[in-house]
């Protein structure tokens, strides 16, 4: 099975402060470590226990700035075969729509059977593996937490739906499937794992190579775009307790006693 | 003419004479257990390099000590003082034994040297000798029979009970001893009948009792019993021997060799491969040990050796706290392993079992804080923090790291530290210390005080921080900190396998440490303590703030006031790699006791026996299977010695221990408290406010104003 896997290079949300630059219009990026976005790792580890199940590989693609080669090494470092970057000055400042263009025309390049992204990303909408579905009709299933792979060219996957309940379908290949964490145990990338893949050539691919005019991905070509980033104000009902821990403890037992929220 | 009974030598049965047997016997046996040595020797010629033959005389004192003063076995008291008495009548004995062995193929024969007086004393000491083995023989019977000792029990999972193979050799040794016993006897009951002098007779020896026994039989019984016993003798002793390679009882041939080629460096982690450079380190195929081979030979010889005792896991703090890790069956499934994959005859199974999945488990291997309680306790000097780093090497290569280890490691990568926060923050506890300086570019000072990650970022932990920084600097002591520039020391990140992170953050420090120009390092922590005495190389000298705090006081310099809660009771912690791996234990406890009016006591396991605290470093991230926590073990013990307060010298241990506290209820009955906060709060003055004047002003100056 030849697997396609759509992964981004994201502030790391665990080892960073985000904090809201002056202006409003970005997050303070200065000082920011960066990793692959969390979800992506888990597709990338389902996408090669799929293949060393039932034979394939696997590539990774990566749409970003020059650093976006980090993340594509990492996941190779993980056990993907192939890796692609898509790096074009015009695809700055796409929007989801843009960056779905960009992928579909990479992924019609390949003949792939299946594709996977992350439910979603630390710093995303959660848009791009759905419309990438549309745009290539493909059928889609979001919120992935199983894939079995059946004989006769379908899969079957699973949703957590709600109250804990597991949901089963059946999908047709080709199709694309976005990846919820949990889905499996991620395996670690060691530094020596990111060694190896050192010097591994990772092709880039621009606008022009995916045949994309100009005018389909970019600033130009994106239909939302961001207006504003601030710290919503403190509205009616929320509150900050303050103390040492034990008193915000109290505090905070206290307050879901008398509203009902425990008894 | 003499009237003796006929000799084994000179006997002949159906006309056959019994010297063939005689010497068939022994030829067989010891060409068998040459051969079994020899197909034990097979994977041990397979196995990784292992340099092990530097400091010879050191380690012929080792072999003394251990091996044949046995100096371990008494921390066992009674079970020690058995292995000593079998252990001291199988050296005396082993000569009476081949001395035997020959009299079947020469009449009379005696082994050199034990002819004359020489012999006559020495066949009172064997007599007395087998007397008390085989007395030592029955207790230990009836001990693992009928008292069964707890750390002999083999849980389900592991097998079967081994009480049968215990049992069975003592019973092999006693028979050998009965056999000796009965063919002397039989021999001295003729000459008794025939009014000779016997031999001398030692009262209530074996040999006397037998001759007792067999008093009044008639000769030809006497003759049938004489040559009886000299072929069980000869039977059980070449089974015995052939035994041995078989089972744990191999320790008696590779217990010699296991001591003398011991680990001498302690507190060290072995390289990744002894015989491959650290520049060649990126070129290896594979890292750690994946399989049977990739142990190296001395660890193989471990396994060979272990003699199933249990005293590693009855003081491995992991198995205590009901984790999935016996340091005893490591040793003891690894070497049925090995004894499946090179099996005494022909070839061993065709498929290779997995070393981590087959016959060790991940959550066992995960589970060794690395403490070394089991190490400081192995009779034999088994190691095990090395083979389990070995292991956990391989599976960081091969990518099977739990997640919850993987986040930390991620953060260390990324930012030095395994919380992930920022490293321009990494001196922000000192942020209201003036005095603290930043060393590198801008100055220089006498001593580096290397904070390490939790102490520069954990909120309760930054206190030991201050008090450090305070204590140093009432003390006099010109010194520094690294800030932004240090890095995680990266003790636990070697230790739980990861090399070559480790690896980096080692030359980031190496490379911050030699720019700060320091002469000396301190740290409050035996983690980084260890790290940096042990792991790098080419840096200043480094001392433990317990032993620049003992220097101090010492020297007049610190003066401690007196106790202030002197109800209260202590007690002191030893962590592990300032005790057991680094072997400071008294330092700390003469820095207690100059605070004038302390109440110490000690706990039941102290110094090298402490009880680990439940781990450092990544530890604290590790989510392990577990009935109990280490921590709260730990503090019950401190509860049962009387005390209320637990002196610990170890950032990870007050974080444990602290934990321990409130989970087993005992808030504002006990309290935790480091030895440098201790002391910052005894000091005599008292140490510089938090916003004091700069540095180079004398505490007692900025006083009282």
């Amino acid at each position: 099975m030849e697997i396609l896997v759509c992964v981004k290079r994201v502030p790391d949300t665990s080892e960073n402060e985000i904090t809201v630059n002056k202006d409003g219009t970005d997050i303070e990026r200065e000082d920011l470590v960066y990793s692959v976005n969390e979800w992506d790792n888990y597709a990338v580890e389902e996408a090669i226990r799929l293949r060393d199940k039932v034979g394939g590989s696997v590539t990774v693609v990566s749409l970003g700035p020059e650093d976006a080669e980090e993340v594509v090494r990492r996941e190779m470092a993980m056990g993907a075969d192939k890796g692609i970057h898509l790096m074009d000055a015009a695809f700055e400042a796409s929007d989801g729509y843009g960056i779905a263009t960009a992928l579909k025309a990479e992924i019609l390049k390949g003949s792939y059977d299946l594709v996977l992204t992350g439910a979603q990303a630390d710093d995303g909408a959660g848009q791009v593996g759905g419309m990438l579905a549309a745009m290539l009709q493909w059928p889609f299933a979001a919120l992935v937490n199983k894939v079995e792979v059946a004989d006769d060219g379908t899969l079957k996957v699973g949703r957590e739906i709600a109250g804990g309940n597991q949901e089963f379908s059946e999908i047709r290949l080709p199709c694309v499937l976005s990846i919820q964490t949990g889905i499996n145990e991620p395996r670690y990338v060691g530094i020596r794992g990111i060694r190896k893949v050192a010097s591994v050539e990772i092709p880039v691919h621009g606008a022009a190579d995916l045949g994309l005019s100009l005018e389909a991905v970019g600033a130009a070509a994106a239909r939302v775009k961001r207006l504003d980033y601030f710290l919503p104000e403190l509205g009616e009902g929320a509150e900050i307790l303050e103390g040492t821990e034990e008193e915000i403890i109290d505090k905070l037992i206290e307050l879901l006693k008398s509203k009902g929220g425990i008894k | 003419m003499k009237m003796v009974l006929i000799s084994p030598a000179k006997a002949s049965f159906f006309g056959i004479p019994a010297r063939l047997l005689w010497w068939i016997i022994p030829l067989a046996g010891t060409g068998i257990f040459f051969y079994f040595l020899y197909r034990r020797s097979i994977p041990l010629r397979k196995a990784s390099a292992d340099p092990r033959t530097d400091r010879l005389l050191t380690r012929a004192g080792a072999a003394l000590r251990y091996a044949l003063a046995q100096y371990r076995q008494p921390r066992y008291p009674f079970a020690g003082l058995l292995h000593i008495l079998l252990f001291a009548g199988f050296v005396i004995l082993s000569a009476r034994s081949v001395n035997l062995v020959f009299l079947g193929i020469v009449e009379g024969f005696t082994l050199p040297g034990l002819s004359g007086p020489l012999g006559t004393v020495y066949a009172g000491i064997k007599d007395m000798a087998a007397t008390v083995v085989l007395v030592t023989c029955l207790i230990a019977m009836v001990r693992r029979g009928l008292f069964k000792p707890k750390r002999y029990e083999v849980p389900p999972r592991y097998g079967k009970s081994h009480t049968a193979e215990a049992m069975g050799v003592l019973l092999m040794i006693s028979t050998l001893m009965l056999a000796d016993a009965f063919f002397e006897g039989s021999q001295a009951a003729f000459q008794v009948q025939n009014n000779m002098e016997a031999r001398v007779l030692l009262p209530f020896s074996l040999k006397a009792m037998a001759a007792a026994l067999l008093g009044q039989s008639p000769p030809s019984a006497l003759q049938t019993v004489h040559w009886l016993s000299y072929l069980i003798h000869e039977v059980v002793f070449f089974f015995f021997l052939c035994f041995l390679p078989l089972g744990k009882h191999f320790h008696v041939v590779t217990s010699f060799f296991n001591v003398f080629f011991m680990k001498l460096d302690k507190g060290t982690v072995k390289p990744v491969r002894w015989d491959v450079s650290r520049e060649a380190l990126d070129d290896l195929e594979s890292f750690g040990v994946k399989k049977l081979e990739d142990f190296t030979w001395k660890h193989m010889l471990d396994f060979y050796s272990c003699a199933d005792c249990g005293r590693c896991s009855d003081n491995c703090p992991a198995h205590a706290a009901g984790r999935p890790l016996s340091p005893r069956f490591i040793s003891i499934k690894c070497r049925d392993a090995l004894f499946e994959r090179y099996p005494l005859f022909g070839t061993g199974a065709g498929e290779e079992k997995a070393l981590v999945g087959d016959v060790l488990e991940a959550d066992e291997l995960w589970s060794c804080t690395t403490c070394g309680a089991c190490e400081e306790e192995c009779p034999l000097l088994i190691e095990y923090i090395d083979k389990i780093v070995d292991l956990r090497r391989a599976l960081v290569d091969e990518g099977r790291v739990p997640l919850s280890l993987q986040k930390p490691l991620g953060a260390l990568e990324k930012r030095g530290n395994p919380y992930g926060k920022m490293e321009r923050k990494r001196a922000q506890w000192a942020q209201d210390l003036e005095y603290v300086r930043v060393l590198g570019k801008k100055g220089s000072a006498d001593t580096l005080y290397f904070v390490d990650s939790i102490t520069s970022y954990d909120d309760r932990i930054q206190e030991i921080a201050r008090a450090a920084a305070r204590v140093l600097q009432g003390a006099g002591v010109d010194f520094g900190i690294l800030g932004p520039a240090e890095r995680d020391s990266g003790h636990e990140v070697r230790r739980f396998g990861e090399e070559m992170l480790f690896l980096e953050l080692k030359d980031k420090n190496t490379e911050a440490i030699l720019r700060s120009g320091a002469k000396r390092i301190v740290t409050a922590d035996p983690h980084t303590f260890n790290a940096l005495r042990h792991d790098y190389e080419g840096i200043p000298e480094v001392a433990h703030l317990s032993q620049v705090l003992d220097e101090k006081i010492a020297a007049g310099a610190l003066r401690l006031k007196g106790v202030h809660d002197p109800k209260a009771v202590y007690t002191y912690h030893d962590p592990c790699y300032l005790g057991r791996h680094n072997g400071i234990y008294d330092a700390p406890r003469r820095v207690l006791d100059a605070i004038p009016g302390l109440n110490r006591v000690e706990m039941e396991r102290a110094k090298d026996r402490s009880f680990c605290c439940g781990g450092g470093g990544l530890m604290l991230f590790y989510e392990p299977v577990e009935e109990t926590r280490m921590g709260k073990i730990r503090v019950e013990m401190a509860r049962k010695a009387g005390a209320t307060v637990i002196v610990t010298a170890c950032p990870f241990c007050m974080v444990n221990i602290e934990d321990a506290i409130k989970t087993s209820g005992l808030e504002g009955k006990m309290q935790a408290v480091d030895l440098v906060e201790l002391v910052c709060r005894q000091m005599d003055p008292e140490p510089m406010p938090r916003k004091g004047p700069p540095a180079g002003i004398h505490a007692k100056d900025a006083h009282g104003k």
